[in-house]
């Protein structure tokens, strides 16, 4: 039997916990509030951008384009979007899961791969694959499209240089607060029509008049939109992150309220125990004066 | 008053505009081009510099940089990557973005980094609309 002190010294740390990770919890939550709101406001844009690609893509050769051509897969590259931190239940291992699942069939078929990471989760566990080209710290809270050009620049590069033949981003898609999944996408061919959460309003026929040519707009568009692709896993993987960790930490939150009334009730247990031994000692004693 | 066209300027961060217009100037890749109502379906890609519209006899400016801008149905649509009104202009801020582009301007002149100059020249585009518009409103 544990002794009082003991358990109340327990009781006093589980409740420090549990005043950590309800703290955690509120963070969470007004952090994914903001994380939401960017979401909403890059959909607009997304949607927009993604129509009009489709249009464009639709009235010519893409085969054309160095970033749309199709070719022998031979090297797959992913781009594994995860967190900085951790603490948010199982929503990297969940990607993880997913990529190893993808790693595996992509080796089945003989194909190589080549990873590039985001964020800190991701470059841990990939570390020691051997498979990492490169990997992105310390980006994901930052909101910055820039980072996200920088990424996007990169990949590009490497899919023109022929080092991969086919570029898929792997995140966490953010379902509602209470869901995220791990998603694929393919960005490198770039294969407009299929595009992020876009409404499919019908691609606007037409006699458009461009300026400058077609070509010469998709050459300028081509790698926007590639931002847009990857930003846009990048803020879903962020309002996920904060969801994730707002549910991770209200069931710790309530395991601690669990474990405090069981160990209370311990405590009560263990202080009774006592003053009956007491009181026995007290009859005991009185008894044998008689 | 003459038909209107619908303005619209889109950017990741959020629709910064939204209303009918009179007339819409802007720097598209050809130079400066102004739309009205009822244009036919246009699309081209944006410089930086500055947007103009008039609503009746107001004129209203917004720095913009790069991006497209789409024209169907009686609606130009602006996909930029920032867009910003005169008040929201910081002008210390373009001030000392503007000096330090020209520093790195000349910098890179020497060096004959190409990269280096396209990167310096384009900030110092964005700094001078920025300061382009901010005087404009005031």
């Amino acid at each position: 039997m544990a002794t009082l002190k003991e358990v109340k010294t327990k009781i006093g740390a589980v409740k420090k916990t549990s005043q950590i990770t309800k703290a955690m919890n509120m963070v969470a939550a007004a952090k994914l509030r903001g994380a939401q709101q960017k979401m909403e406001d890059f959909r607009p844009y997304a949607g927009k951008f993604a129509k009009t690609m489709s249009t464009l893509s639709g009235s010519m050769d893409s085969s054309q384009f160095p970033l749309m051509e199709i070719r022998e897969v031979k090297t797959v590259e992913l781009v594994i979007a995860s967190t900085d931190r951790g603490l948010c239940g199982s929503f990297n291992a969940n990607i993880f899961k997913n990529a190893d699942r993808l790693i595996k069939k992509y080796a089945q078929e003989g194909r190589k791969v080549s990873i590039v990471c985001i964020g800190k989760k991701a470059r841990n566990y990939f570390r020691k694959t051997g498979m990492m080209r490169k990997d992105y710290v310390d980006i994901m809270s930052t909101f910055q499209m820039f980072n996200a050009r920088a990424i996007a620049q990169d990949i590009s590069a490497n899919f023109l240089a022929g080092e991969a033949d086919e570029v898929h981003i792997l995140y966490g898609k953010f379902m509602n607060v209470a869901v995220q999944r791990p998603a694929q996408e393919l960005i490198l061919p770039v294969k407009p029509g299929e595009a992020t959460g876009t409404d499919q309003a019908g691609a606007v026929s037409g006699d458009y008049i461009y300026e400058p040519s077609t070509t010469e707009i998709m050459e300028v568009l081509l790698p926007l939109y590639m931002n847009v692709v990857v930003y846009h896993a990048m803020l879903e993987t962020n309002a996920s992150e904060q969801a994730a960790r707002m549910t991770a930490m209200d069931n710790a939150t309530r395991a601690c309220k669990d474990i405090i009334h069981n160990l209370t009730l311990l405590y009560n247990k263990a202080r009774q125990a006592g003053i009956t031994a007491e009181l026995m000692d007290i009859v005991g004693g009185a008894e044998a004066l008689k | 008053m003459a038909e209107k066209i619908r303005l619209e300027v889109v950017t990741p961060k959020g629709a910064v505009l939204d209303k009918d217009v009179d007339i819409v100037t802007a720097p598209g890749y050809g130079g400066e081009f102004g739309v009205l109502a009822n244009h036919a379906p246009f699309l081209s890609t944006i410089k930086i510099g500055t947007l103009t519209y008039k609503e009746g006899d107001r004129a209203a400016h917004l720095m913009i940089s790069g991006g497209f801008c789409e024209v169907s149905n009686n609606k130009i649509s602006f996909l930029v990557e920032s867009a910003e009104v005169g008040h929201e202009i910081d002008v210390d801020r373009a001030l000392r973005a503007k000096e330090r582009a020209e520093k790195r301007l000349a910098q890179a002149q020497q060096q004959q980094e190409k990269l280096d100059r396209t990167r310096a020249e384009a900030a110092l585009q964005r700094a001078l609309a920025r300061l382009k518009v901010a005087k404009g409103q005031n």
